[in-house]
Order: structure tokens, then C-alpha cells, then sequence
């Protein structure tokens, strides 16, 4: 028994036993072409086409995309559109978010070549069609922890998933940056992008940078990908940073910034080891400027900033305010960059951020977060999605995963837009449910969640104007008077789900 | 002060929730020509609807030498304006004029002596005629330099430094003390510049000024800030107005601090420090 062929009647009985075949050396020779030539054959390397029929994408399967080129995304409306030639048809596609740039969807739409959406957001063109009714089956909306769930449970299945990456090796080792010379892009963090990634039947990476194996760091990792396409551009990385992101010099924004500072600074969360999170709203980013002049003044500082990364979070991690970035996606090149050269900037999946069903997400361990509003009712509900002329403008984002798992959530919203009262009877569509919602600020006073009657104690001892949310919306009525209802038709044009799964709310189409 | 153009609805609707002390509605120089009768009518419905709370409101009227002087006293009166703001004021008889205007409307609606006057100073003859103009009307509550037109009356130009203003604004603050009313110093504008502006700040609370007027939110800040008092002077405010209290309370009229006799400048200092401090947010209405 001391040869294989003596043993191989066990063997054979051994595979037997294990539902197995017996190994078989024919056709098992060793490649021994130098590797830097072999790499370049790498037979994940593919025309998109290629990768496309590869896949085994079928009509009706779903396709999926991130949004961390945010207005600069390129890849969406090239794949799709070569998807549109290659006649494919009835495709559903599951954005982590979608923007202005994506009005090419409406042809595809019209063609029947895209028959379904879910995504966190809709601006420009595209929302505006879907708002009166483009789509016969409603788009679906999910906040950022909400899709990673969806997906990792199953409720969002991807048959093919469409990264772009700033880099990635031929195996598929990617990320959204480059070390190379010929570095194209850089998006910083591909957080949304990394449970598409896990739980996606077929991933293809597409990329502007195609570097030798191995790309390290990665964010994707090869054993997750299937396809690597190499395409001109997968997005313009000056617009990153557009969009929904404003530094603002608008004086009611910096008036708003100010409150809720002093807001944060007297709520009894400002301590040392702090945790924080900031919207992209121009107020929300400029009252990162006043909590960090009262930061430095107390010498208090914080253990994490999380979420969106910006070029404030990152100046004041690096003065030592801020001991660790958490970052799900960087909101401009400043923040990419830090991603790119800073071992203590950690890069996060969307579930990992913001999953209700993650117990160590790091939503869960946020004392503070700001957040912006489009509107905001007298029970507290917030308002991201929908505008108060019943068009969608906006994406959920992190926006209701962040205030429910927070210790403390501030929403800074302005009383007036213009004619536009922001604090009303009830949002028009409902995304932050106001059991969730701490505190709302607004130029004309402070409103505190009656669940929370300690903080609006010691924010009034703080000399804060506190008040009661009703006030709020009489003074918006008294200054611009009461609008007339919103033109909805019978059509549900927009589903709006609860992070952990439920539908909390659909929007109407609009008639006018 | 901030000065708020009289044509512009979205700013004055909510000009008062930045907190500044007051707000000058301009009918004047923001202002074109052939806007001058919307603007009256647009200032005067602000005033009559929007709750500015307790915000001082303030109009820049026309002079009375061009056709809207004295229609735009009219609407403001009748709208209850605080204070009629007078431009390019270089005498005592144009103060007159104006009380003259002013108190046939408050006749005529019923409330002779509601409105006050302020003056703006913007030429050499104004900044002469300061002591003058600042005495000509019990209605007087302020004098306020205008610096560009005072410059260009001078035949010089403003410059960072502003030593072209030196002479207008001690005469301004000296009149406007000795006649015991406000004295207010020009605009800066400007707003990339917060480093010189405050600089500037500090420099007319130091020669004395009230305070600043203000073309933009952003400058309230710095602006409370310069004036507002230091915690040490609050403190020493705060124990001199016990010790009036406690004075009061036993009916004595000798007011005492650690033993020692406090004159009256020293108690009227101290109330103007408790004043600063309220208005500047650094203690809270009511705590003493």
C-alpha cells in the first residue's frame, strides 16, 4: 500500500464517501509564461460587451451601480446604454444613487430597456419624468444602510454588478484611487459599492487605470470579481464634490451653522472621545467650523467622524481633533486623498456604515449627527426626498439610519425658502420618521423633540431660544400663508422603504 | 446697524433673525430713481406686517429737497417707524425741517413725539455743523458718519487705514456725546476682508463710537464681539449694580463698593457694561 496505485481503490472509495471525483492529472500542466505577460491575459480581462454576455445577463435580471463619482458618473449611462444596443430589454437597475447627470435614462426608460429602479436619490431630468409618472412600475427608495441591508438579505438580489474603480490590477483587485503614474480618477471611498461587490451573482469592475497586479491596497478584492473592462473614463473627479455639497457664504446658512453648533456644544454630548457625523447641507458642513474653534478652546476632541468625508473632517483630523475618519464615501478630492494616504482614514461598506441588522455599524456608535431637511413637520418627520412642489429632488442617504441610531440628531432646516414655508403640518413625503428626530434648528427658533424635555432644559439654560415646534409652522403660515394642496394623481410613482425592510410611505405622480 | 435695501422683499423679511440692534430700511441710495414709489410702498407694508420683535427699525429716507422726501416720511410715520434716518444732513434747519414733517403726520394720526430722528453726516460742512445738528430736535437720538459721500466731498479717497475719516469721526463722537445722544460710524464693504474690518471695528470702539453699521449678517459677529465688555468687567458691573440695589433697599443715597464711595460716571459705566452684555448675548435678559 505504499504506492498511489495501490491506494487507489481507496481513493476511489474515499470520493465515493464524499460525493467527489477522483483527481485526474490530464490537462493540469503548469503555465510557466513569465507573469507580467500573463497577466495581461488575464482571462477576467474583457471588452464590456464581452463581460456583458459573459455574465449571462438575461432580460428582467438586475444590474447594479455606486454613486461615488456622484455628478462626474460615467459608468451608468455607458453601460446601460450599451446594454440598450446589445437589445437587451426589461432590465432593472439598483443605483445606490442617482443624479442630474443620469437624464439619458429616459430614452432607455421609453425603450423599455430599463423597467425598474431602486436607488437612495433622484435629481434633475430623470426625477422630474419619474415624478409625472415616466416608469408604469414605481422606483424604489432605500436609504444607505437600508440598500446594504436589502441586499446582504436577499430583498435586493444583483444578478450583474457594474463597479467603476479609479484602479484596479487585471485580476480585479480595485479601488477608488490610483498610485500610478496614469491615475485618471480617484472618488476616495467605494463604501456603497462594496456589498454589490459581496452579494452580486456576476461582478464586472470597470476602470480608467488599469495597473499591474498587485493593486494594494484594495477596496474590492479580486476573489469578488469576475469580469475587469478597461474604458476611457469611468467618471470626472471635479465633480465629486458638486452637486448636493455647498460651502456656503449664504448668511442664514451660517446663522443656521451657529445654532446648531451651540446646539451640539450644550446638549451634554460634547465630550471628550465624541463620535459625528455632518450632512451635506451647506449649513451642516459650516457648523463643523464653529464646534471646531469650541473644540480647540475646551481641548476636547473626538474619536470619529463619520459618513460623507469632507475636506473640513479631514483639515481637523489632521490638526489631531479628530482621531479616526470613518468614511463610506468621500464628498471631495481632499477627503479621496486622505482615504488614499492616511492608514487611519477607514474605509467602510454601506452595511458596515449604516445597516440596521449590523450591531457594530458605526451609525450605532455616533453620538452626533447633523442632518438637513427639505421640510420637517410638527411631529418631527423629516423630508429629504420629495421638493414642496411634490417633484422628487433629493436621495434619502444615510439621513434616517443616521437619526434613528444616534444619540443625538439635529436637523437644520430653514423656516422659509424663499415662499416656501419648511416646517408644516406634514412633510409631503415621509423618510425620517420624527421619533427619531432630536432637535430641529431654524433661523426663527429651536424646536426639541418632546421626547428629549432634558435637552430642551439645558439648551434654554444655554440662552438658546427654544420653542415649540407648532410656533414654528404659525410663523411660516403667518409670513407666506397657507399653500394650496399639491396636484397628485392616482399613480405611485415612488416607494419609499424603512431601513429594516417595511414600506413607510409612496409618492403620488404630479400633475402639473 | 444693518442696512437693508428698501427693494429687496426676501432680505427684509427676515433681516431681523441675524440679531443686529437695528435695521435701516434704505429708501435712499440702494434705490434707483424709478423705484422710489414701489420701495415706499414695499417698506411701509414691511413695517406695518412683519414682527422684527424688539428690533430698532430704522428708515433712510429721501432729503426733502427731492419730490419723496416728504411722502416717505408720511408712510413711515404712519407705519410706526422708530426712527427717521436723514441722509447727507449738513444743518440744523434740515433736522428742523424734518421734525416739522414728522410731527404733522404723528398730528394727524395721533401720536405726537413716537418718532426719532438720526443723522447721517456725509460732507466737511456736516462734520462742522456736527454739535449743531446733533442738539437741533429733542427727537434726536443719533449722528452717524456716511464716508463715502464725505470722502468725496473732501476730495480724498477711504483708504484701509482711514486716517482721511480721523477728524469727521472724533467730531462725530465728541458732538454726539456732548449732546448725549449715539454716535454711529460708516459702513464697510468690503466682505472678503474680515481681518481689516475688524480691525476697523475695534478702532471706532476705542475712539468711542456706539456702534457700527453693517451691509451684511456676516459682520454682526465681529461686531459684537469688539463691543462686547470683557468678564471682568461684567463681574465689577454686576457688584456695583448690587450694591445700587442694596443702596436703594436702605433707602440710602450713598452707593458703596468694598468700602469705597461710587461716583456717578462709575455707576452709569456700569450700567452701560450690563446694557453691552445683554446685547451682545454674554448674559441673558432678566439676569442680574
Amino acid at each position: 500500500m505504499n504506492t498511489l496505485k495501490d491506494r487507489a481503490a481507496d481513493i476511489k472509495a474515499a470520493a465515493q464517501t464524499l460525493d467527489k471525483e477522483v483527481y485526474n492529472y490530464a490537462g493540469k500542466d503548469k503555465v510557466t509564461t513569465p507573469r507580467r505577460e500573463f497577466q495581461s491575459r488575464s482571462p477576467k480581462l474583457c471588452s464590456l460587451e464581452e463581460a456583458i454576455r459573459r455574465s449571462g445577463l438575461k432580460d428582467g435580471m438586475t444590474i447594479s451601480f455606486h454613486h461615488h463619482f456622484r455628478g462626474g458618473d460615467k459608468v451608468v449611462n455607458m453601460v446601460v446604454g450599451k446594454l440598450a444596443e446589445m437589445g437587451y430589454k426589461d432590465l432593472q437597475l439598483a443605483a445606490s444613487s442617482l443624479s442630474d447627470v443620469h437624464a439619458p435614462l429616459i430614452e432607455h426608460i421609453r425603450n423599455g430597456v430599463i423597467t425598474g429602479i431602486s436607488t437612495s436619490g433622484l435629481r434633475g431630468e430623470l426625477a422630474n419624468e419619474i415624478s409625472r409618472g415616466l416608469m408604469e412600475k414605481p422606483v424604489v427608495f432605500r436609504s444607505h444602510g437600508g440598500r446594504g441591508s436589502a441586499i446582504a438579505s436577499g430583498d435586493l438580489h444583483i444578478d450583474v454588478a457594474f463597479l467603476g474603480a479609479s484602479s484596479s490590477d487585471p485580476l480585479g483587485n480595485a479601488c477608488g484611487y490610483s498610485r500610478s503614474e496614469n491615475a485618471k480618477s480617484i472618488c476616495g471611498s467605494l463604501g456603497y459599492a462594496l456589498p454589490d461587490a459581496q452579494y452580486a451573482d456576476k461582478v464586472v469592475i470597470l476602470t480608467d487605470d488599469l495597473v499591474p497586479y498587485p493593486n494594494v491596497p484594495n477596496s474590492i478584492s479580486e476573489d469578488q470579481v469576475d469580469f475587469v473592462v478597461e474604458v476611457d473614463s469611468v467618471g470626472d473627479s471635479s465633480k465629486i464634490s458638486s452637486g448636493a455639497i455647498r460651502d456656503s457664504k449664504n448668511p442664514r446658512d451660517i446663522l443656521l451653522a451657529q445654532l446648531a453648533a451651540k446646539v451640539i456644544i450644550n446638549s451634554g454630548y460634547f465630550k471628550d472621545g465624541f463620535s459625528i457625523q455632518t450632512g451635506t447641507g451647506g449649513a451642516s458642513l459650516a457648523a463643523v467650523k464653529y464646534i471646531r474653534n469650541e473644540m480647540i478652546e475646551r481641548g476636547i476632541k473626538a474619536s470619529y467622524a463619520l459618513g460623507g468625508i469632507t475636506a473640513h473632517m479631514v483639515k481637523m483630523h489632521q490638526e489631531g481633533l479628530i482621531d479616526r475618519l470613518i468614511d463610506v464615501q468621500s464628498f471631495d478630492k481632499v477627503a479621496a486623498e486622505s482615504l488614499k494616504n492616511d492608514m487611519t482614514h477607514k474605509e467602510v461598506s454601506a452595511c458596515e456604515y449604516a445597516s440596521a441588522d449590523e450591531p457594530g455599524s458605526a451609525v450605532h456608535y455616533l453620538d452626533i449627527v447633523i442632518l438637513s431637511a427639505l421640510e420637517a413637520d410638527v411631529n418631527f418627520n423629516v423630508n429629504v426626498l420629495v421638493g414642496s412642489d411634490g417633484i422628487i429632488r433629493g436621495a434619502i442617504g444615510g439621513h434616517p439610519d443616521t437619526a434613528a441610531d444616534s444619540a443625538l440628531s439635529i436637523i437644520v432646516c430653514p423656516l422659509l425658502r424663499g415662499r416656501i414655508p419648511c416646517v408644516v403640518d406634514e412633510v409631503t413625503t415621509l423618510i425620517t420618521p420624527g421619533s427619531t428626530v432630536d432637535v430641529i434648528v431654524t433661523e426663527y427658533g429651536i424646536a426639541v423633540n418632546p421626547r428629549r424635555p432634558e435637552l430642551a432644559d439645558s439648551l434654554r439654560e444655554a440662552g438658546l431660544k427654544v420653542v415649540d415646534i407648532r410656533s414654528l409652522k404659525e410663523k411660516a403660515k403667518s409670513i407666506i400663508g397657507e399653500p394650496d394642496s399639491l396636484p397628485f394623481g392616482d399613480k405611485t410613482v415612488g416607494i419609499v422603504m424603512n431601513r429594516d425592510g417595511s414600506v413607510q410611505d409612496v409618492i403620488k405622480n404630479i400633475e402639473a | 446697524m444693518m442696512f437693508v435695501p428698501g427693494n429687496n422683499p426676501g432680505m427684509m423679511a427676515d433681516a431681523h433673525i441675524y440679531g443686529p440692534d437695528s435695521i435701516m430700511l434704505d429708501l435712499e441710495d440702494s434705490v434707483t430713481m424709478t423705484e422710489k414709489d414701489t420701495a415706499r410702498l414695499l417698506v411701509y407694508n414691511a413695517l406695518k406686517t412683519i414682527d422684527y420683535g424688539d428690533t430698532e427699525m430704522v428708515v433712510r429716507i429721501n432729503p426733502l429737497n427731492t419730490p419723496y422726501g416728504k411722502k416717505d416720511i408720511e408712510a413711515m410715520v404712519k407705519a410706526g417707524v422708530h426712527v427717521i434716518r436723514m441722509p447727507k444732513t449738513e444743518t440744523a434747519e434740515e433736522v428742523v425741517e424734518v421734525e416739522r414733517e414728522i410731527e404733522k403726520v404723528e398730528k394727524e394720526i395721533g401720536c405726537v413725539g413716537r418718532t426719532k430722528i438720526m443723522a447721517a453726516i456725509e460732507s466737511a460742512l456736516g462734520v462742522v455743523n456736527a454739535y449743531a445738528i446733533a442738539t437741533a430736535s429733542p427727537r434726536m437720538m443719533g449722528i452717524a458718519l456716511g464716508a463715502e459721500d464725505y470722502c468725496a466731498n473732501l476730495k480724498t479717497q477711504r483708504t484701509p487705514g482711514g486716517d482721511e475719516l480721523r477728524l469727521a469721526r472724533e467730531t462725530i463722537v465728541v458732538a454726539a456725546r456732548a449732546a448725549g445722544i449715539d454716535a454711529l460710524d460708516t459702513v464697510y464693504s468690503n466682505l472678503n476682508d474680515m481681518e481689516t474690518f475688524r480691525q476697523e471695528v475695534e478702532f471706532i470702539h476705542r475712539l468711542g463710537f456706539d456702534g457700527k453699521s453693517i451691509i451684511n449678517p456676516r459682520q454682526i459677529e465681529i461686531v459684537n464681539e469688539v463691543f462686547a465688555p470683557s468678564e471682568k468687567a461684567i463681574e465689577k458691573a454686576r457688584t456695583i449694580i448690587a450694591a445700587i440695589k442694596e443702596a436703594e433697599k436702605k433707602g440710602s443715597g450713598v452707593i458703596a463698593v468694598n468700602g469705597k464711595m461710587v461716583d456717578r460716571p462709575v455707576v452709569i459705566r456700569a450700567q452701560r457694561v450690563i446694557e453691552l452684555a445683554k446685547a451682545s448675548g454674554i448674559i441673558k435678559e432678566g439676569e442680574l
